[in-house]
């Protein structure tokens, strides 16, 4: 019902919207994929620009082509479409040396390590230099302030077997934070974490993002990670970019119905399905309309339900609700029916949007049969 | 102890033995494993989907292995004689016996390669290329040293096969254990000597694998050991 307004980029990026085009760290133009012609496109016409000092998270449902993206932008899988460029040059062109030059200004970690078991910890770290033809005491050197960086200078010796998985990752780090890289890829990187440990691991990658200025392009299933790192956030679904934007934008005002069933499990912007059910497209007799109120920044702390009360005597009755924080920044969806608003409607409407809320009215309920299964009014 | 029976002839005998089927069995393990290894990468790194598929020269290095795989090792001595004569100088004798051995467990070797360094996860291949490694660095330090345990393993089944095929040696006059045990102990009908050659084979057996183990254990960092650092 009301358009939304635009919100600027809610944490300070690397780079504002006026920079040059050079600036951004990953340029994917185009893209398109496809495995076997029966299965059709995994990635259909996807570009997608990820600018410098980025935490770009990607999300998406299984099958969406999430990992076959991100795979192109080193091209461990090579695209059958488009191009794709890091730090202004182009990947896609290269073949044999120059793309294994390249390669060593891409880190990328995985879901499950993939770290080396017949290695150290010092060893698997060594690996990227030794490749890269380092000699060896110019290694030796490098090595202990990685290990360092990702706490795991007590580690040196120890062989991935006798780490935990929270240990694994972060030599999967050092690993691919060895050669300096501009970018860094992560499919799922604390998928097969625990909460704490990943909370640990994503506290570690804002650190490296924040002290080395490191891009990071984050695949992830977990809203939570989502909310907590990543500063922008595109969302795929059937292999084609459906949504892209600054995280907060994204959760707050999701316009695909993907991005909306994804996020539900952390903003409340889809009713339980019973709930969702009894709504009605119209309003009919004895029915009252069901407003779905969006809160961003400091609306989210007003006591807007005892305001309608007040200024109004209508009779909210909230059918699902949660606040959560985005950053520092509040962010909360509530939707209530708005019992005996009738008339007032409009009024009610423009009250809400002078307080800074973004309110539509999504549907209608009938009186009785909401309040029955929902309790008293409030 | 079958070696109090044993006259002091027959005792050097058995040495001699024990020394030219050590002779045969070492040279044919060194060349194989030098032959094997690089024959075992190619055949995993060239299968389709790997890290340099080259389908078509797959298909004739399998089949060019399982064909010499598939000869029993006696036909294969025979069969290879011209060739063993070029190798070796000879077609008779100690040196000239190393060939055919070498050529039966080279395959066998390079099969047992193969199986093991093919069960390296893709994952690790994949972390390799993603650091920008070439092929080659990943057949090298990837791909070798993660199959390592499981290398040393089918090198110990390849070596008790070698001790084995090295008894028939015989038969192209390349002496040896086995050979002793069917002139003597079969032929003459002098069963303590069968017994004796019987008993230095099984020991021998028994220590390869033995060894064998130790050393696959050794490689082996999949597992955690009982000492943990202290943190
Ligand atoms: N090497 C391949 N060969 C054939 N099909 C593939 C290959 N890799 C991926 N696919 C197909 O492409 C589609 C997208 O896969 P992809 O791994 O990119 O999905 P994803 O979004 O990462 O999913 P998930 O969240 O489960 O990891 C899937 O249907 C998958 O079966
Ligand atoms: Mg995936």
């Amino acid at each position: 019902m009301n358009a939304v307004p635009p919100i600027s980029d809610f944490r300070a990026s690397a780079i504002g919207d006026d920079d040059p085009a050079g600036a951004a760290a990953v340029r994917i133009d185009g893209l398109s994929k496809t495995f076997s012609k029966a299965a059709g496109p995994v990635l259909d016409d996807v570009s997608l620009t990820i600018r410098r000092g980025e935490i770009h998270g990607i999300i998406g449902r299984s099958g969406a082509g999430k990992s076959t993206l991100v795979r192109c932008i080193n091209l461990l899988e090579r695209p059958s479409a488009g191009r794709v460029f890091v730090s202004g040059r182009e990947i896609t062109s290269l073949r044999g040396r120059a793309l294994r030059t390249a390669r060593r200004d891409i880190g990328m970690i995985f879901q499950h390590f993939n770290v080396l078991s017949s290695k150290t910890v010092a060893g698997n770290v060594a690996l990227p230099f030794k490749v890269a033809g380092l000699p060896r005491a110019e290694i030796a050197r490098r090595i202990p302030p990685l290990l360092e960086l990702v706490g795991l200078a007590h580690k040196a010796d120890a062989y991935p077997s006798e780490l935990s998985g929270g240990q694994k990752q972060r030599v999967g780090i050092a690993r691919a934070l060895a050669l300096d890289p501009s970018v860094l890829l992560c499919d799922e990187a604390t998928s097969a974490l625990d909460p704490e440990t990943t909370e640990q691991i994503l506290a570690l990658l804002r650190d490296i993002n924040r002290q080395l200025g490191l891009t990071i392009v984050l695949i992830t299933h977990e809203m939570q990670v989502l909310r907590d790192i990543a500063t922008r956030v595109a969302v795929l679904d059937h292999g084609r970019l459906v949504e892209e934007g600054a995280t907060f934008d994204v959760l707050a005002f999701p316009k695909s119905a993907v991005a909306r069933s994804f996020l539900s499990g952390l903003v409340a912007h889809e009713l339980p399905p019973p709930v969702a059910a009894r709504l009605l497209p119209e309003p009919v007799a004895d029915s009252d309309p069901v407003l779905r109120i969006v809160f961003t920044g400091d609306a989210a702390h007003d006591p807007i339900v005892a305001d309608l009360v007040s200024h109004f005597q209508i009779v909210p009755n909230i059918l699902h609700g949660r606040i959560d924080y985005v950053g520092d920044r509040p962010l909360g969806v509530l939707t209530l029916v708005a019992g005996d608003a009738g008339k007032r409607l409009p009024a009610v409407l423009s009250r809400l949007a002078s307080f800074g809320l973004f309110v539509e009215v999504i549907g209608h309920a009938v009186r009785s049969a909401v309040t029955r299964r929902h309790g008293a009014a409030v | 102890m079958p070696f109090d029976l044993l006259s002091p002839a027959v005792t050097a005998l058995l040495f001699e033995s024990l020394k030219q089927t050590a002779y045969m069995v070492s040279i044919a393990a060194l060349v194989s494993t030098a032959l094997g290894l690089p024959l075992g990468v190619l055949l995993v790194v060239t299968s389709p989907g790997h890290i340099l598929p080259l389908p078509i020269f797959n298909r004739i290095l399998g089949t060019a292995v399982n064909l010499v795989r598939s000869t029993p090792f006696i036909i294969l001595m025979v069969a290879i004689i011209p060739f063993t004569r070029v190798i070796a100088g000879s077609s008779v004798g100690t040196s000239a016996a190393v060939v055919p051995l070498t050529v039966a467990i080279t395959p066998l070797f390079a099969r047992l390669a193969e199986t093991a360094m093919r069960e390296v996860d893709r994952g690790l291949i994949e972390a390799a290329e993603a650091i920008g490694a070439s092929p080659l660095q990943i057949i090298v330090r990837v791909i070798i040293p993660e199959a390592l345990p499981s290398i040393v393993a089918g090198q110990t089944v390849a070596l008790v096969s070698l001790i084995g095929y090295s008894a028939m040696a015989g038969t192209v006059g390349g002496g040896g254990l086995g050979d002793l045990g069917v002139r003597f102990g079969y032929q003459r009908f002098m069963p303590e000597v069968m017994l004796a050659v019987v008993i230095v084979l099984v020991a021998i057996v028994q220590s390869v694998q033995l060894l064998g183990d130790a050393a696959a254990r050794a490689v082996n960092h999949r597992i955690a050991r009982g000492k943990r650092s202290t943190s």
